[in-house]
């Protein structure tokens, strides 16, 4: 642990083999991110965790930290940046935080209000992606999806099996389940898979829980997302 | 129902079997099938994912991305019409709708009768002969009106493809200028035999057999030696990012290889910048020179598999390069033991692409390769160490494969003699637009914009797009400049505007290309390209305000600094070139002198007015709103 770079300014020590966004965030710093999470392998898409190292930017989640890199993250220009790319994921989709049941736990929502993204700016694409409410327990909402593939990883690495996957091309890009039918309910997905529990946005939800717990209550009513995340 | 299934079977058996079941050639699987059936069908994507033990969400992602694969039917008769700048000047937007009359379709759209759709895609690389189209992936160039009314009678009578006239597929060469490449006039093996010469006998016997296994440092009698001709030569990559060859190949060179594996040579035939036709010209009349390069590739890094990626567009290509390459095995310059040289094992495999302009990138085509979604890969580690399937591979262009093969023939002395200092050799334009006679030209390196459209026959030319839309806009001013790494780099698009073109026209098809070929993995080309897309149609709507601009100049920060590709880093290039010397096309488009909404409630109506089918005064709102007065 005696190998460190600096974070704006901070000294942040790293194991070989760590990327920056993983040392920065075991010395308790946090670098906004939606498709980024410890516990799988980075994809590298959303890019909102772009810092700067040595000038140039990089995603922070798959640049390898190294000796004497000066990283910065929590600037202007660069918080400028990340709110346009917010602005990007929410035109694209379509998101209404007033009626949706992940408000207050939506990460692509907290992360918004953390950088201070006060309007879409752009205008909105209103995109049609039909829900699939097939399965008995689980909802899928398309969209609130920001393709950061979280729920494909977690089905392909932790559960062992291919429930999600993305199709399409572009901005055509699109969430796809793993069944001739493209129902949710032909695939062999079940309650307990780590994919439907990763969804950063609202689109996986479990069925009659929407309010179980009231707004107000929720992880990010309480507390900012950076000081809440893990 | 069951005897769909039985023809299923029956035509994608066959495939599976060439293809040895294998799941990495899912991309090739899918293209045949679709050769065989028309589209990829349910039946189909179940039948494959049967016979690969592939998740069915995988083969619906990987035939999602490519613009050439159906997942739903889109006719017997699958036409495409190029809709490149150069093909729309040539008039091919009236040719499309004149098809579409004739054969009763809406555009985009699959007849009443299921017998044909006619759609528009990317350059299909035929700039010089265009207007042109692809009829089930196979090209049709030198489109006028009896030609597009011929091929609708053909179309309406159902005749087969294969009973078409051949005259209609002809596609010519137009070399214009000839120099040290195309003149080469190689004997299939004279390369491989000049650098078997370099190699001393102990070389051959020991060390450089040790070498191609165990990669060797350099200096090393053997294959070093080729390398080491190479990086006398210079020679940089031909695909528009001008890396070092030599380096390129020595690192393969050196990178373990893993147990069982082996190193890997891929020539890019994905030659999809738009206004880029010269590999179409290598690899119809210089395939062996091509093949030759890449041989001599694997004998300079020791690989035992290659592999040519060609674009789905050059489909027409295949047979006959497929038979080049049953040639030169047959003459033992290819398969085991080349030219009799012990452990000299090497040999060409050919993927198909379908229509996705990101697989020229080489991650990208890598992942191709592999069966995959052709997205870009996080780097590093790069293809040198970890390329196809985790294998140290070497990724070159087609020209600078077919560069190599002269460079072991002649020296790399010889070679580093031809072009500038920095850019050596030679370079192939393939010059579209207004000039006289388009086609490929061969200049050394650091010939100048103004000698180029001279050779062209180019009268009154204001603007030059150099390099394709992610190169450069070179204004009348500039054309002193030289075509060279270290002034005006070019992938080999040479695309000539005169003074009646409108550069904000170029700029906007441009901006759709891009939005169209982005993958979509990271959200700032994902969204970024459609955004600059809507904002070059709102100021083409009249729509547009200065304040345009500096949205412009913000979507070109992110897309640069942020994006995860060159699709992304470039995107925004044409636009701000143009901006920058063109700014009274797009000046004369503003509406007002502040800002302006995208928005119009009028042309917003008119869904509404095709679904009721009017289109009269009454049906408009502004029209309307006078009357009311």
């Amino acid at each position: 642990m005696s190998q460190t770079f600096t974070l704006d300014g901070e000294e942040i020590p790293f194991r070989d083999g760590q990327t920056i966004i993983q040392a920065a965030h075991d010395a308790g710093r946090w670098i906004p991110h939606l498709c980024y999470h410890p516990e799988f392998k980075p994809h590298g898409s959303c890019k909102l965790c772009t810092v700067t190292v040595n000038g140039r930017h990089m995603a922070s989640c798959t640049t390898q930290a190294a000796a004497g890199q000066t990283v910065e993250s929590d600037t202007e220009a660069l918080n400028g940046e990340r709110r346009t790319l917010l602005q990007m994921l929410f035109v694209e989709g379509n998101h209404f935080c007033p009626s949706c049941e992940k408000s207050g736990d939506c990460k692509l929502q907290a992360t918004a209000y953390e950088l201070g993204m006060m309007t879409p700016h752009f205008d909105h694409f209103y995109p049609s992606r039909p829900v699939d409410a097939s399965h008995p327990e689980v909802l899928l909402d398309f969209n609130r999806c920001i393709l950061c593939s979280l729920c494909v990883r977690a089905s392909r690495d932790v559960d062992g099996k291919c429930v999600f996957a993305l199709s399409g091309r572009g901005i055509g890009t699109k969430l796809v389940v793993n069944a001739a039918s493209g129902r949710l309910a032909d695939t062999d997905a079940a309650i307990g898979d780590k994919a439907l529990e990763v969804c950063p946005v609202g689109v996986i939800l479990k069925k009659r829980r929407g309010f179980a717990v009231p707004i107000g209550e929720r992880t990010y009513d309480k507390a900012p997302i950076s000081e809440t995340e893990e | 129902m069951h005897d769909q299934e039985r023809d299923v079977a029956s035509a994608l058996a066959p495939i599976l079997a060439r293809w040895r079941n294998d799941p990495t050639a899912l991309v090739q699987i899918l293209r045949e099938t679709q050769e065989a059936l028309d589209w990829i069908s349910p039946q189909a994507i179940e039948f494959i994912r049967r016979a690969l033990a592939l998740p069915h969400a995988k083969i619906e992602g990987v035939a999602g991305f490519y613009s050439f694969f159906y997942t739903r039917p889109r006719g017997r008769y699958r036409v495409l019409f190029a809709d490149n700048i150069v093909e729309r000047m040539q008039g091919g937007a009236a040719l499309l709708e004149r098809m579409c009359r004739n054969l009763w379709v809406e555009q985009g759209k699959v007849s009443e009768d299921g017998l044909v759709s006619v759609d528009t895609t990317s350059c299909i690389g035929m700039s010089d002969q265009g207007p042109a189209l692809l009829v089930n992936n196979l090209s049709v160039p030198n489109l006028d009106e009896a030609r597009v009314d011929r091929l609708c009678e053909l179309i309406r009578g159902a005749v087969p493809l294969a009973d078409w006239p051949a005259e209609l597929f002809a596609v010519a060469d137009n070399v214009r200028r000839r120099d040290v490449l195309l003149d080469a006039g190689l004997r299939p093996g004279d390369a491989l035999r000049a650098a078997r010469a370099r190699i001393d006998r102990v070389g051959t016997e020991a060390s450089n057999t040790r070498s191609w296994r165990e990669g060797l440092p350099q200096g090393v009698a053997g294959p070093a030696a080729l390398i080491d001709e190479l990086r006398r030569s210079g020679l940089r990559g031909r695909g528009g990012a001008g890396f070092s060859t030599a380096l390129k190949w020595d690192a393969c060179r050196n990178a373990p290889v893993p147990e069982g594996g082996c190193r890997i040579v891929v020539c890019n035939a994905d030659e999809g910048e738009p206004g880029t036709f010269k590999d179409r010209v290598l690899l119809n009349s210089h395939a062996d020179l091509v093949f030759e390069g890449m041989t001599v590739a694997a004998l300079a890094v020791g690989a035992r598999r290659g592999f040519l990626y060609l674009r789905g567009e050059y489909r027409y290509l295949l047979d006959k390069l497929e038979g080049v390459l049953a040639r030169r095995r047959a003459a033992g310059l290819l398969g085991p033991a080349i030219l009799g040289m012990a452990g000299a094992d090497f040999d060409i495999e050919i993927h198909v692409g379908a229509g996705a302009y990101v697989c020229g990138e080489e991650s990208a085509l890598i992942e191709s390769l592999e069966g995959k979604r052709g997205t870009p890969r996080n780097r590093p580690p790069f293809p040198v160490t970890h390329g196809y399937l985790g294998l140290p591979t070497v990724v070159d262009n087609v020209e600078t494969l077919a560069c190599s093969a002269l460079i072991a023939l002649n020296g790399g002395d010889w070679f580093a003699g031809i072009g500038t200092e920095a850019s050596t050799g030679t370079k192939l334009l393939s010059v579209s637009g207004d000039v006289a006679a388009p086609g490929v030209y061969e200049f050394p390196f650091g010939v100048t914009v103004a000698e180029v459209l001279e050779a062209a026959g180019a009268r009154d030319a204001q603007a030059v797009q150099v390099g394709g839309p992610s190169g450069t806009c070179v204004g009348e001013a500039e054309f002193g400049r030289r075509i060279a790494f270290e002034d005006v780099p070019s992938a080999g698009a040479f695309m000539v505007f005169d003074r009646r073109r409108d550069m904000f026209e170029v700029a906007r098809n441009f901006a759709h290309f891009f939005a169209h070929e982005s993958c979509g993995f990271c959200t700032p080309c994902r969204v970024g390209t459609s955004l600059l897309k809507n904002l070059m149609d709102k100021l083409a709507n009249g729509h547009g305000s200065p304040y345009d601009f500096a949205e412009i100049e913000k979507m070109n920060h992110i897309l640069q600094q942020m994006s995860h590709c060159g699709l992304g880093h470039s995107a925004c290039n044409p636009v701000l070139d143009t901006i920058a010397r063109f700014r009274p096309a797009y000046e004369r488009r503003l509406s007002n002198r502040s800002f302006e909404p995208a928005f119009d409630l009028d042309r917003a109506l008119a869904p509404a007015r095709q679904m009721t089918g009017r289109d009269d005064a009454g049906a408009h709102l502004a029209i309307h709103g006078e009357e009311a007065k």
